[in-house]
């Protein structure tokens, strides 16, 4: 009986010949991430009353969260974290202002096909996109890693996910994964491994599978994988730190259940407040008034979806009391737009824009909601009270949905949107 | 090897009405969020449990949030093991991190009823109900030294600390 991608990649690293759905293993991840979170993590760690990180190589820690520190608070954690990893020879440490932890891992070449990434934040999930097995972990259990290098594992059952047909431009993949969710709920892929495959996904660029894999957490599975091919290959080219091999699941793998789609009759989809799987085609909000604009985050701040979103800016004015806010999801991207003219674009429709970070996405800083107010945005969840108040409300939507609609003031649908110059 | 009394109940036992979301906030010792255990869903369990008994449910035990707390107040409540028909991932680790045994006992739980006797075989993966044996995929060496240690922290100090000397 064929293996599905989970079976395969965690017996590889139990050196087991294969584990079966619920058995659990013992295995020393290959990457173990944590953020602005370590200057907690580092103080369960001094609990446990080991003196050294067992294996520091192992550990990626990226300041992201709150960056740079917005109060006294948050700047004495970071001051912290920086002196936990001058003290435990942690190399991989990404200081404020390099991006989005999420980005970071891919873009610096740690995400790779077959890995084992655990990370002590939910959207850990987000490297299935270059085939590598990641799930996020608790706390504690990261305290433990620092000590031991080790953790177990309970071998996934997996869905498969297999998409047909091709999206329709303006559609992105954002509006697919909202749609997935919006069909089987936040808890209809608990503790399972999602496989993504078919036609779709195969054209899709690993910056679009990297939004799939990212939100596979938000229908609740442990990890959301896509077969690593050619576009990833050259992704990693001039990246990866270290050689890999690539891990597919077997063609006769037994799944426990197996969704189709089709990704040409699909249309723009927006989640609205206050859960992700309150999900409705955009022509059932259209026209909801918004006073923010969030275009970024680690779910869409790459340069694909600020491209998406010039095309509706370029020429351009944000609606008068809209604020739009442009968040990239590294300083490497933002980098890219201003050679590729897009900040500027942004700039000149009136948008401001942010250096690479978490901070609103969050609630945390540089844009928060007051009550009553309502905000569309590119990002993964909308938790009541996730952005500030908890009487304010975000809708979530494909940069192209949120960009048409800091054009007008309300919510857009973006295939009935004019377009500005250029584009 | 334990032997104890059951509480039963279904499926989908969120962890709302295991530890309610009104307390989740409160600071609290484990032996006052015991008094709090399964307030929601059986508010005779809290003052009736004891020691040793065995908590035994149906499909997706402790779906919901993450909190941790969910675990600490059965654990800390005297239970020596919760069986049920599959478990919610953050649950299940969460339960096994602060030392309480979990049992998916995949091939269901419908014949147990309240007040029954269950034995559970950790080494052997049995679980023995009216003198019949039912089987589950038993703990790796690994994941039982934690539990037997009394949850992940313990077990890393115990380890690390033996390996010192
Ligand atoms: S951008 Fe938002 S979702 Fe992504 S890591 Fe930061 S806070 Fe989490």
């Amino acid at each position: 009986m064929g293996q599905t991608f989970a079976q395969k990649v965690l017996a590889a690293k139990a050196g087991l010949p294969r584990v079966e759905v619920g058995q659990i293993v013992d295995v020393e991840p290959d990457v173990c991430l944590s953020h602005d979170n370590t200057a907690a993590i580092a103080k369960t760690f001094a609990k446990i009353g080991v003196e050294r990180v067992k294996n520091p190589d192992r550990f990626v820690i990226v300041l992201d969260h709150t960056v740079p520190a917005s109060t006294e608070e948050y700047a004495k954690g970071h001051k912290e974290i920086r002196e936990f990893v001058a003290k435990q020879g942690i190399q991989a440490f990404y200081d404020v202002g390099v991006g989005v932890c999420h980005q970071v891992l891919p873009e610096m070449g740690f995400a790779l096909p077959g890995r084992l990434i655990v990370g002590a934040d939910s959207h850990t999930t987000a490297y299935g996109a270059l085939g590598a097995f990641s799930a996020g972990v608790g706390r504690s259990e990261m305290a433990a890693l620092y000590a031991t290098s080790r953790i177990w594992l309970k071998t996934p059952a997996s869905f498969r996910i297999d998409v047909r047909g091709k999206l329709q431009e303006p559609v992105t993949s954002k509006d697919l994964v909202l749609k997935i969710i919006g069909d089987i709920g936040a808890d209809g892929a608990l503790y399972k491994s999602v496989e993504y495959a078919g036609e779709a996904i195969e054209a899709m660029s690993v910056s679009s599978r990297l939004v799939l894999s990212n939100m596979a957490i938000e229908m609740g599975a442990k990890n959301g994988y896509c077969a690593p091919d050619k576009k990833t290959f050259a992704f990693l080219e001039s990246r990866a730190r270290a050689t890999y091999a690539p891990v597919y699941p077997d063609p006769d793998a037994v799944y426990e259940k197996l969704l189709t789609y089709d990704a040409s009759k699909l249309g723009p989809q927006v989640a609205k407040p206050h859960t992700v799987d309150h999900v409705s085609p955009v022509e059932e909000v259209e026209g909801t008034k918004i006073d923010q604009a969030l275009l970024g985050t680690c779910t869409n701040g790459r340069l694909e979806d600020l491209h998406a979103a010039a095309r509706y800016l370029e020429g351009k004015r944000i609606a008068r009391g809209v604020r739009m806010i442009v968040l990239p999801a590294s300083r490497e991207i933002l980098l890219d737009a201003m050679r590729e003219g897009l900040v500027e674009i942004f700039l000149r429709a009136g948008a401001m824009v942010l250096n690479a970070g978490c901070g609103p996405c969050l609630g945390a800083h540089q844009g928060v909601l007051a009550a009553g107010e309502v905000c569309v945005s590119t990002a993964n969840r909308n938790f009541q009270g996730r952005m500030g108040s908890n009487e304010a409300a975000t809708y979530l939507a494909s940069p192209a949905t949120v960009a048409a609609s800091a054009v007008t003031g309300v919510i857009t649908d973006p295939r009935k949107a004019v377009r500005g110059g250029g584009a | 090897m334990i032997e104890g009394k059951v509480w039963k109940y279904g499926d989908d036992v969120n962890t709302d009405v295991i530890f309610a979301g009104k307390y989740t906030y409160k600071p609290m010792t484990p032996a006052e969020m015991a008094e709090h255990a399964l307030e929601d869903l059986d508010p005779t369990f809290a003052k009736g449990v004891k020691p040793g008994d065995i908590l035994v449910a149906g499909a997706n035990f402790g779906c919901g949030s993450s909190r941790e707390q969910a675990a600490t107040c059965v654990k800390a409540s005297g239970v020596a093991a919760v069986i049920a028909v599959s478990f919610s991932r953050i649950f299940f680790r969460n339960a096994i991190n602060e030392g309480l045994p979990v049992v998916e006992l995949a091939s269901g739980t419908s014949m147990i009823a309240k007040d029954d006797t269950v034995k559970i075989d950790f080494d052997q993966g049995i679980v023995t109900h009216k003198g019949k044996e039912y089987r589950f995929p038993a703990l790796p060496r690994e994941v039982l030294a934690i539990l037997n240690d009394g949850g992940l922290i313990p077990h890393v100090k115990k380890t690390l600390g033996s390996a010192k000397t």
